[in-house]
């Protein structure tokens, strides 16, 4: 197995890719970590207590995760959707009854919407009890918070595109809630729907936020959200010496 | 860092194209160490990667599964003129719709969401120390009742205003009372009180903001059908 992988990561055009050898030396796994775009924002080493699952079961990269699978699934999604009445609800009966795996694809974008809205506030949870938003990391948190917030727009937009009742009443409900803001609340409301109801151009806007505009937010933030805990030293661990709760067993 | 920064005089004219005199500034270090540490450090490759490899694995397969067996929901075509009847937000808003259920839109769809946002946006400005002497310590008696004091006007204010009884709102907010209470009353070191006699003022008000949230959530999904009215989940179903 050794050798085949030798075989297969030793030559040149492999090499001319990953530039570095099979990663079974200390010296490969790091190259293995900072000569990848991806994998370069976490440090060659980790603290051991900072990668147990108990600590923070990974909700930060599960959130990461469910937004990677909305993505895919969307723009996919994106290739049978007109964003116009009434085209928006018969294109929905296609991805039904006409799209091959249609069901699934509409399927798996709602369950990882709900997830990732589910998983991004256990994530917020989790930090906060861990006490990870003190000093330096306050502002992180801060921008935590507005993800959080970006979050749950996010999945707001993408509830009213399917175009039936349960989206033009459950948007309207938003909307109306929006429009009580005391002096700005009518022009909000009016600018969010492209109008005093919820009709095509709602539709049309929803969709742009929720296709682009919005993802683009969350993704410069999260880039920031991820860079900072990387500069600050990796995830929030209370010292080891605390002499209070348990002390060295934390 | 204590040491002050060094004054550099800036090179001008002719001077600036000649060899740089400055080639490099050593700043003391600003951040937290990353690699100074003396407690177990692994290989980030393997042993995170494949952990979050894992973990993502796992949450695909897990949303594979829902997808496969549970259809996302497809109603009629939108209607502006056919209501339904409960109208009802996707669930994380369920929790706010609960709210509006007692309280004017304006309070409950504005200000209190926007406290409740601008309140965690600024808990890490005010919980600073680590070390810091816990609630009880000092001056027990007056602390006591001002603690009641503010929790009986948080009370009578979210019951004054509410057009409907407050139960949902008051339940988490006594609870919570309660648990800060507790070691207020009975001076223990130990277990669960000593716990809770070490947690800070942030620890309770977002302890209150998540029991509160969780609570009116779960009424608002499972324990409303038409018209808001109360009904049980397993008589008439989730609507």
């Amino acid at each position: 197995m050794s050798a085949l992988g030798r075989l297969l990561t030793g030559n040149r055009v492999w090499r001319s890719i990953v530039r570095h050898g099979f990663p079974d030396s200390n010296r490969n796994r790091a190259l293995a970590v900072f000569s990848n775009l991806f994998l370069h924002v976490h440090p060659v080493k980790v603290r051991l207590r900072a990668i147990a699952f108990s600590r923070t079961f990974f909700l930060g990269g599960l959130a990461a995760a469910c937004f990677l699978i909305l993505t895919i699934t969307g723009v996919l999604l994106m290739l049978y959707y007109r964003p116009s009445v009434p085209e928006a609800y018969d294109d929905m009966k296609d991805l039904e009854f006409v799209v091959s795996s249609g069901v699934f694809l509409r399927n798996l974008h709602r369950w990882s919407a709900h997830a990732m809205v589910a998983i991004v506030f256990l994530h917020m949870v989790r930090v906060f009890f861990a006490g990870a938003y003190r000093p330096p990391r306050e502002f992180n948190w801060v921008i935590g918070v507005v993800l959080f917030v970006t979050t749950i727009l996010l999945s707001y937009t993408g509830y009213l595109l399917p175009w039936d009742q349960l989206a033009y009443w459950g948007v309207t409900v938003g909307a109306n809630m929006a429009g009580a803001t005391p002096w700005i609340g009518e022009d909000t409301r009016f600018l969010l729907l492209g109008g005093t109801e919820i009709g095509e151009p709602a539709l049309l806007r929803f969709y742009v936020l929720h296709c682009v505009i919005l993802p683009a937010v969350l993704v410069v933030l999260v880039a920031i959200h991820i860079w900072r805990v990387r500069k600050d030293g990796g995830i929030y661990l209370p010292p080891l010496d605390l002499s209070r709760d348990g002390g060295g067993k934390r | 860092m204590s040491d002050p920064s060094p004054t550099f005089r800036p090179e001008e004219g002719v001077q600036a194209r000649e060899v740089p005199v400055r080639l490099l500034v050593v700043q003391g270090e600003q951040r937290p160490a990353v690699d100074a540490t003396d407690e177990p450090v692994v290989m980030t490759f393997p042993h995170l990667v494949v952990r979050e490899l894992i973990a993502f694995l796992a949450l695909s397969l897990l949303l594979v599964v829902c997808a496969l067996l549970f259809d996302a929901p497809l109603e009629s075509m939108a209607d502006p003129s056919k209501a339904m009847n409960p109208m009802k937000a996707p669930w994380y808003f369920l929790g706010l719709q609960e709210l509006l259920h007692y309280y004017p839109p304006i309070v409950a769809g504005v200000i209190l969401p926007g406290a409740v946002v601008v309140a965690l946006a600024i808990v890490p400005y005010f919980d600073i120390n680590l070390e810091r002497p816990e609630f009880w310590e000092r001056r027990r008696a007056s602390k006591l009742a001002l603690t009641v004091a503010v929790f009986g006007l948080i009370s009578s204010l979210l019951a004054y205003a509410g057009q409907h009884p407050v139960w949902p709102l008051l339940g988490p907010l006594w609870f919570v009372g309660a648990a800060m209470l507790l070691p207020g009353v009975w001076s223990r070191r130990r277990g669960l009180v000593g716990w809770l006699a070490r947690r800070s003022l942030p620890f309770w008000i977002f302890a209150w903001f998540l029991l509160t949230a969780v609570t009116l959530t779960v009424i608002g999904v499972f324990f409303r059908g038409p018209g808001w009215s109360f009904t049980l989940p397993w008589r008439d179903g989730i609507w």
